[in-house]
């Protein structure tokens, strides 16, 4: 059996509801594994999702799991770790679910710096509804609600977590699972908001609108247009220019809210 | 034990009860009138190890104490009408994942920002009606500022027992307003807490058949895994689309309320006894038809008050009750006549329901249904 298997809901949950080809699944098994490579108990474990094809994954994974509202699942565990902050709490979101209806909530969490991991799931696109255009689907890109392109700038999720306080950020690809592992497992064991933007083909939509084509050649397109931020740093910018950079961007040391909030009721117990 | 008496505000006595009830986590966004309650829990709740934190909208600050009572907090939040409208949709989740919490609403003039500083009832059909879908609600109405701290208590307590957010709806009358009250000493009133399971996790079913009132639910990180969603699910949790678990979640959300009327409403009734004119009234208005009925009494005209604290589920049965009994009833509300059109639904037995409205920011006074009541009584 393959180990994965003991982190996986027992019983009636599969088939699952991704498409074939989609990034999502790769996502989830280097979130798995990323968790047992840190040996902690499912039972410490608490997956938090907002709304969208990405959000459905707290179905999947044997944790403690809330599949909130879109947009919303940053509020919910922010509530979860303040009130149990022993609990290890993941984040599963997409582009859509974080950046638009969450958008908010976002940059705030990454203000406050709650001791979070999120993995923003990001295909460029709304997968859940259809194939609308989201905030980082690249300017001129197609999207059912784009017919001609669509006229809108798109968010670098990175540099507006970094920007609104985060204190790691880092970036991988579906197609190198392995890399996104380690940064999974790295954002887990950092203190205070951390995010893994984890870039997952949609070929069904995204793809498709977009003539990308199928999902092998979309995670064939991922290889040969990826470049490590270490790599990228000692290349001219015209060879980094249009590329996926991955790696971990921003890596802080700082004291969680959790932590923080515990000097205030010290304080308010005259201590 | 000297006695804890104190003067103070319906929003005041509001926070305190709420510590009282044992709530351990705030989380909201400011608005008038509902502010003190916030800054209140803001202050006492570290004191005590619980957690307070300001969010940056009233969706999260509703969906952080979702998140918060998952993981076995007892959780609050506090707002008025533009607040309370935002969290809608997450007051449906409440209800759905069923997680216990109280919401309390300080209800001020609308629609939209309307009149930040001044009071209204006009948000009592958002209480039952606002979220989208099918599903009861409990919403529960003090009149005085001792109320505010006994009915924020049950609210907790309802909370805990039926697994779901209770509202309390305060209006800016009682949450402004101040009076002198005697803060109950711990354990003079009940305070419920729901059981953990005892059962092994193997065993364990999050929404299992039988404990939506009243029965275990495990917190998470207590050792039972299990999902929650807004999504309708099975009795484990999980996302369904078969017919008959539809059918099952949909009657345990309906059959919790409507299996469970008595235990849930309360009636107040003051000279019903001989009464030909009653007076339907709640909240801040209540107040006014209280004075207006002691004065019609003393004129030697047969009115009472009949004034309902649980407003969701409505009291049909003791309100058919009182219409068979007497001549008239007066509706005296703050608002259109938000209730009005309850009392007409239940009105079988055609009798005069006149309706006493006041809806300008400025409490019903108790001349005015003084007027009303002098008027039927011709
Ligand atoms: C309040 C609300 N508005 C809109 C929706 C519809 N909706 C569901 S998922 C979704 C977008 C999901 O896109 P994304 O977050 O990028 O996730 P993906 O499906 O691509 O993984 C939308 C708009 C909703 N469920 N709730
Ligand atoms: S629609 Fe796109 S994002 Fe959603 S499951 Fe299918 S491939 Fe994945």
């Amino acid at each position: 059996m393959h180990p994965s298997y003991e982190m996986l809901r027992p019983g009636k949950k599969f088939p699952h509801v991704w498409c074939p080809g989609c990034g999502h699944g790769i996502v989830q098994g280097a979130i798995i594994r990323a968790v047992q490579k840190l040996g902690w108990s499912r039972d410490e474990m608490v997956m938090v999702s907002g709304i969208g094809c990405s959000s459905r994954m707290p179905v999947y994974v044997d944790f403690n799991s809330l599949h909130t509202a879109h947009g919303r699942a940053l509020a919910f565990a922010t509530g979860v770790k303040l009130h149990n902050p022993k609990l290890h709490v993941i984040v599963i979101t997409g582009d859509g679910d974080a950046l638009a209806i969450g958008g908010n909530h976002f940059i705030h969490a990454c203000r406050r710096n709650a001791d979070l991991t999120v993995i923003l799931m990001n295909n460029n696109i709304y997968g859940m509804t259809g194939g609308q255009y989201s905030p980082t689907t690249p300017i001129g890109k197609r999207a059912s609600t784009a017919p001609y392109g669509t006229a809108e700038r798109d968010f670098d999720p990175c540099a507006l977590a970094k920007a609104a306080g985060a204190a790691f950020t880092a970036r991988g690809v579906a197609y190198n699972a392995l890399e996104l592992e380690k940064l999974i497992e790295t954002a887990l064991t950092r203190k205070g908001f951390s995010l893994v933007e984890a870039i997952s083909p949609c070929p069904t939509l995204y793809g498709r609108l977009n003539k990308e084509g199928n999902a092998v050649k979309m995670l064939q397109w991922q290889k040969a247009n990826t470049i490590n931020i270490k790599a990228a740093e000692k290349l001219p910018v015209e060879q980094t220019a249009g590329k996926i950079i991955t790696g971990i961007f921003h890596d802080q040391e700082t004291v969680p809210y959790t932590e923080i909030y515990d000097r205030i009721i010290h304080k308010a117990q005259g201590k | 034990m000297n006695k804890d008496i104190r003067l103070l505000q319906g929003n005041e006595a509001c926070a305190l009860g709420a510590i009282y009830a044992g709530c351990d986590f705030f989380g909201g966004y400011p608005i008038t009138p509902s502010t003190e309650i916030a800054e209140d829990m803001a202050l006492m709740l570290p004191k005590k190890g619980g957690k307070f934190i300001q969010m940056e909208d009233e969706i999260a600050g509703i969906g952080t104490i979702l998140g918060a009572a998952a993981a076995g907090a007892k959780a609050m939040t506090a707002t008025s009408g533009p607040g309370f409208s935002l969290m809608m949709e997450l007051l449906g989740y409440g209800c759905m994942a069923e997680i216990p919490c109280v919401i309390v609403n300080v209800q001020r003039g609308g629609p939209s920002t309307g009149l930040p500083t001044k009071g209204a009832q006009a948000d009592m059909m958002q209480a039952r009606w606002g979220t989208h879908g099918d599903h009861p609600t409990i919403a529960l109405c003090p009149s005085s500022v001792e109320e505010s701290f006994k009915l924020t208590v049950k609210a907790f307590n309802l909370a805990e027992k039926f697994r779901m957010p209770v509202i309390l709806l305060l209006d800016e009358f009682i949450g402004h307003m101040r009076e002198k009250m005697e803060v109950p000493a711990p354990g003079q009133l009940a305070v419920y807490t729901h059981p953990q399971p005892t059962v092994s996790p193997a065993e364990y079913t999050h929404y299992g058949d039988g404990s939506s009132v009243g029965g275990p639910y495990a917190s998470m990180g207590s050792g039972y895994r299990f999902n929650i969603t807004g999504l309708t699910h099975d009795p484990h949790g999980f996302p369904t689309g078969r017919a008959d678990e539809i059918q099952w979640k949909m009657d345990r959300l309906k059959e919790k309320i409507e299996g469970h009327r008595p235990e849930l409403l309360e009636v107040d009734q003051e000279f019903m006894d001989d009464a030909e004119i009653a007076v339907f009234a709640y909240g801040g208005a209540a107040r006014s038809a209280q004075q207006a009925i002691r004065e019609a009494r003393a004129k030697g005209i047969k009115a009472g008050l009949v004034r309902p604290t649980t407003i969701w589920p409505f009291p049909d049965q003791a309100l058919e009750e009182v219409l068979r009994r007497v001549k008239t009833m007066i509706v005296a509300e703050i608002s259109q006549g938000q209730l009005l059109g309850e009392i007409q639904r239940l009105n079988q037995t055609h009798t005069r329901v006149v309706p006493v409205q006041r809806y300008d920011g400025e409490m019903l006074t108790p001349n005015e249904v003084l007027n009303a009541i002098a008027e039927v009584s011709k």
